[in-house]
C-alpha cells in the first residue's frame, strides 16, 4: 500500500471536512451584517454557537497531520505563506473572542462592537484561506534547497484573489443555507433571497476560476488527462451546484445543503487533482517542486500515524455525529445560550 | 538596531507559548473538580452539588474558549517561525502532535457543546459523562504535548538520518520515543501543576464568597473539594518534583547544574543554594544561603559524592544560568508554600474552625497568582535551562530558525500577537469578574426537594432569559 498516496488523500480528507463544517459557521459570519436586530443575530449566532469550536478543530488537525506526514511541505509553505497564516490566527483568535464575548453584556454599543469584528474576522479568514489555496494550486516560487524564495508580494496574485473571491461567496452561500435550516418564520424568510444571491455570485466566480485555471495554469489539468475518469467529479460537481438553486426552488434546504457540502468536497478534489503528486509547486523550476515521496517523513511514521488515524477517525466521527445529533433542530434561545 | 532572527523567534515563541499557558491549566485543574461535583450530585441526588457544577462550567467554557483561541497558534507556528526545527522532528514531532488532535482536540471540543449547551437537552448522567470526556480530553491533550516536548529533553526512539546533505530524526521505537526517559516524569509533573492551579483558583473564589457571606453554601462546599484536592496534590508535587530533579541530574547535568547554580564539580558533597544570584563571569553565586551536601543527598542519596558542575560541561553547551536559576527556585519556593497552606487550612478544617479564619481565608483569595507563576516558572526553567539546544544534544536553538522569513515579518507578529493577547486577556479578566459577580444561581431550600429545584431552575431561567 502507497502510504504517501494514503497521507495525500487522508489530508485532503481533513481539509475538506474542515472546510465543509467551518465553511458554514464562517459563512454566517459573513453574512453577519445583513441580519438585522439583536434576537434575530442571537438565534443566528447561536445556530452555530455549540459548533464552531468542534468545527475549527479539523483545522488544528490537518495542520498537525500535515506536519507529521508532510514535514518538508509544513515547513516551506507556512514559513513561506508568513504574513497570510498570522492574518489567518488573528482572525480565527478575534472570532471567537467576539463570539464569547459578545454575549456578556447587553450594551447596544458594545455588541455593535463584536458584531462587526465577527463578521471582519471571518471574512477576513475565508478570503485569506482562499488566497493561500489559490497559491498552492498556481504554485509559489521556491528555491533548491526547498526554502520559499519569493516576497508577499508574489502571492498576491490576480488567480489568488479570484479562488478568495470564490471561497467568500462559496462560504457566504454554504452559510446563508444552513441558517435557513436552523431558522424559522420572519428570519428564515429574510435568508431565503441571501441563498440565491451567494448562489448566483459563487456559481459566477466559480466559472470564472475555472476559466482562469485552464487558460493560465498548463499543469492543472494534466492529471485529468491522464486520469479521464476524474472528470466525473467536475461534472458531479457541476450538478451539485446546480442541484443547490433547484433544492432552494422546492423548498428542500437539506438537499441544498448536502448538495452545497458535496460542491465544497468537490473542489478540494479539484484542486488536489491539480496539485498531484505536488504538495509544494515550484514556479521557478518544476523540479524544485515538493512531492508527496520527498517531503513526507518515514515509511513507519506514515504507518504509524495510519493506525493512529484507523483508530481517531472513527472516534472523530462519532463524536461529532452525536454532538450535531444532541443540538439538530431549530434554534432556539435559552438560558445557556450565546 | 541590528534584528537578530532567532532572538525574535524566541521571543515569538515565549510571548505565544506562555501566554497560551495561561488556560489549559485551569481547564484541567477546573475540569477535576467539576468532575468530583458532578459526580457526587449524581451519586447523592443532592442538586446543591450540581448548582455548583453549573457555576464552575461557566466559568470553565470562558476560560476553555480562550484556550482553543490561543492554542491554533501552536500548531502552526513551528512551521512559519521555525521551519528548520519542523524538517528537523517533523518525523518524531509531528506525529504525537496529530494524535493530540485526533484523540484530545476533538473529544474536548465535541463534548464541551454538550457541557456547556448541553444542561437541559441531555440526562444527568449524559451530561456528567460529556464533563468526563472534556477532562480527559484535556489530560489527554496535555500527555502528547509533555510527550512531545520531553522528547526534545531527552531524546529517545528516533536515529538521525541524511537526506540530500540535510539531517532529521526518524522514529524508530513509537514507544520509546513516548516513554522518552523524561517524559512519565515530567507529565505527572504538568499535571499535578495544573490541578494545583485549578484548586487554588477555586478557592479564591470561593474564599471570596464566604467573606462576603454570599453563596455560603456552595462556596463552603467549593472550597473543601478544592482544598482535599489541593493538599494531596501538593505533597505528591514535593516527591514529582524530587523524582524529576534527578531525573535532570541524570539525563541533562548542563541543566540541573544550571538550575542549582552549580560551577565546580570537586570532589566531595554539593550543597544546595536556598535562594542566590549565580553570576557566570565570576562563576559563583551571589547572596546565596547554601545548605551543605544537600544536593548530593537529594540527587545521589549519598552526602559525599559530587554532582556534575559547569565545569564538566563544554562552554559552548552551557546554558543561560539566571533565569534558569531563579525561576526554578521561585517555582520550588512557591511549591513549599502550596504544602505550607493547604496543610494549616486542613488543620483547622478538621477542628471545625476553618471558616472563621478570616485571615487564612483572605490568604487563599490572593493566594491564586501563585499557582500561575509557579507553572509558567518550572516551563521556563525546562525551556531556558535546555539552551543552547532546542532538541537536547541534536539541534541547536540557532539552527532552527525559519531562513525564509524577513525579520521584519516576525516583528510585526510579535506586535500583533502582543495587541491580541492584551485585549484576549482583559476581556477574560472582565468576563470571569462578572460571572463571578453574578454568582452560583438560588439553592434548593431541601436538597431533594424536586419542585422547589424545578423552581429554582425557572428562576435562573428567566432571570437569564432577562438579562440576556
Amino acid at each position: 500500500m502507497d502510504l504517501n498516496l494514503l497521507w495525500f488523500g487522508l489530508l485532503g480528507v481533513l481539509l475538506a471536512g474542515y472546510a465543509v463544517l467551518d465553511g458554514f459557521d464562517l459563512g454566517v459570519g459573513i453574512l453577519h451584517p445583513f441580519i438585522r436586530g439583536d434576537r434575530e443575530r442571537r438565534l443566528a449566532i447561536n445556530a452555530i454557537g455549540p459548533l464552531w469550536d468542534g468545527n475549527e478543530v479539523w483545522l488544528v488537525t490537518f495542520g498537525g497531520a500535515l506536519f507529521a506526514a508532510f514535514p518538508e511541505v509544513y515547513a516551506t509553505l507556512l514559513s513561506g505563506f508568513y504574513i497570510p497564516v498570522m492574518v489567518i490566527l488573528a482572525g480565527l483568535i478575534g472570532r471567537a473572542i467576539s463570539l464569547e464575548f459578545r454575549s456578556k453584556v447587553t450594551s447596544p454599543r458594545w455588541r455593535a462592537y463584536w458584531d462587526a469584528s465577527f463578521f471582519l474576522s471571518s471574512f477576513v479568514v475565508t478570503a485569506v484561506f482562499g488566497l493561500a489555496l489559490g497559491n498552492v494550486v498556481r504554485g509559489v516560487p521556491i528555491g533548491s534547497d526547498h526554502e520559499f524564495a519569493g516576497s508577499l508580494r508574489d502571492l498576491l496574485h490576480p488567480f489568488a484573489f479570484a479562488v478568495a473571491a470564490l471561497a467568500v461567496a462559496g462560504a457566504a452561500m454554504h452559510g446563508s443555507i444552513y441558517l435557513y435550516l436552523k431558522t424559522e418564520g420572519a428570519l428564515q424568510e429574510r435568508v431565503r433571497p441571501w441563498m440565491t444571491w451567494t448562489f448566483a455570485a459563487f456559481a459566477v466566480l466559480f466559472v470564472a476560476v475555472t476559466v482562469f485555471a485552464v487558460a493560465t495554469i498548463p499543469h492543472a489539468t494534466a492529471n485529468f488527462e491522464r486520469w479521464p475518469l476524474a472528470w466525473l467529479v467536475v461534472v458531479l460537481n457541476v450538478l451539485a451546484i446546480a442541484n443547490v438553486p433547484r433544492a432552494i426552488h422546492r423548498r428542500r434546504p437539506g438537499y441544498a445543503f448536502v448538495s452545497s457540502s458535496c460542491t465544497i468536497v468537490a473542489l478540494v478534489f479539484t484542486a488536489a487533482m491539480a496539485l498531484f503528486p505536488n504538495l509544494a509547486l515550484s514556479t521557478l523550476d518544476p523540479a524544485w517542486s515538493i512531492d508527496i515521496y520527498e517531503g513526507s517523513s518515514s515509511q513507519p511514521t506514515l504507518r504509524l500515524m495510519a493506525i493512529i488515524a484507523a483508530i481517531g477517525m472513527p472516534l472523530v466521527c462519532a463524536y461529532t455525529a452525536i454532538v450535531y445529533w444532541v443540538f439538530r433542530g431549530k434554534v432556539q434561545l435559552d438560558e445557556h445560550s450565546y | 538596531m541590528e534584528l537578530d532572527l532567532v532572538l525574535l523567534s524566541r521571543a515569538q515563541f515565549a510571548l505565544t507559548v506562555m501566554f497560551h499557558y495561561l488556560f489549559p491549566p485551569l481547564s484541567i485543574g477546573l475540569g477535576l473538580i467539576m468532575v468530583v461535583l458532578e459526580g457526587l450530585a449524581l451519586r447523592t441526588g443532592d442538586m446543591r452539588w450540581e448548582v455548583m457544577a453549573r457555576f464552575w462550567t461557566r466559568i470553565f467554557a470562558v476560560n476553555f474558549a480562550v484556550g482553543v483561541a490561543s492554542g491554533i497558534v501552536m500548531e502552526f507556528q513551528f512551521g512559519t517561525n521555525w521551519a528548520t526545527y519542523s524538517r528537523f522532528v517533523g518525523d518524531v514531532f509531528g506525529s504525537a502532535l496529530a494524535a493530540e488532535g485526533i484523540f484530545a482536540f476533538f473529544l474536548e471540543s465535541g463534548f464541551l457543546a454538550v457541557l456547556v449547551f448541553g444542561w437541559d437537552r441531555v440526562s444527568p448522567r449524559m451530561h456528567f459523562f460529556a464533563t468526563l470526556m472534556v477532562f480527559l480530553g484535556s489530560c489527554f491533550s496535555s500527555v502528547w504535548i509533555v510527550v512531545a516536548n520531553s522528547w526534545q529533553q531527552t531524546p529517545a526512539g528516533h536515529h538521525i538520518v541524511v537526506h540530500d546533505g540535510i539531517a532529521r530524526a526518524e522514529i524508530v521505537d513509537f514507544w520509546a520515543m513516548v516513554l522518552n526517559p523524561s517524559a512519565p516524569h515530567r507529565l505527572a509533573h504538568v499535571l499535578l501543576g495544573a490541578f494545583i492551579l485549578g484548586a487554588f483558583f477555586v478557592m479564591s473564589i470561593s474564599a471570596w464568597y464566604v467573606l462576603h457571606r454570599r453563596h455560603d453554601v456552595v462556596a463552603r462546599r467549593s472550597f473543601v473539594v478544592a482544598l482535599v484536592v489541593a493538599a494531596s496534590m501538593s505533597w505528591a508535587m514535593l516527591l514529582s518534583g524530587h523524582g524529576q530533579a534527578q531525573m535532570v541530574a541524570e539525563h541533562q547535568p548542563a541543566k540541573l547544574a544550571a538550575f542549582e547554580g552549580h560551577f565546580a564539580t570537586g570532589t566531595d558533597g554539593t550543597g544546595l543554594y536556598l535562594f542566590g544570584w549565580p553570576d557566570a563571569e565570576a562563576r559563583r553565586v551571589h547572596y546565596g544561603v547554601e545548605i551543605p551536601n544537600l544536593l548530593s543527598v537529594l540527587v545521589h542519596g549519598d552526602p559525599d559524592r559530587p554532582v556534575t558542575g559547569l565545569d564538566a560541561i563544554p562552554p559552548d553547551e552551557h546554558p543561560p544560568l539566571v533565569v534558569p536559576f531563579l525561576t526554578y527556585h521561585v517555582m520550588i519556593a512557591l511549591g513549599m508554600a502550596f504544602i505550607g497552606l493547604t496543610t494549616l487550612a486542613l488543620y483547622f478544617w478538621w477542628r471545625g474552625r476553618l471558616f472563621d479564619q478570616r485571615w487564612l481565608m483572605w490568604t487563599f483569595v490572593f493566594a491564586v497568582p501563585g499557582p500561575y507563576i509557579a507553572n509558567q516558572a518550572g516551563w521556563v526553567a525546562a525551556e531556558v535551562g535546555r539552551q543552547p539546544w532546542v532538541v537536547y544534544g541534536l539541534l541547536r536553538t540557532s539552527d532552527a530558525v525559519s531562513r525564509s522569513v524577513p525579520e521584519e515579518h516576525v516583528v510585526f507578529s510579535i506586535a500583533m500577537f502582543s495587541l491580541l493577547y492584551l485585549a484576549l486577556f482583559a476581556l477574560w479578566l472582565f468576563v470571569i469578574n462578572e460571572k463571578v459577580r453574578h454568582g452560583p444561581g438560588p439553592l434548593p431550600e431541601h436538597g431533594r426537594d424536586h419542585d422547589l429545584l424545578q423552581d429554582a431552575v425557572e428562576a435562573t431561567r428567566r432571570r437569564g432569559a432577562e438579562g440576556l
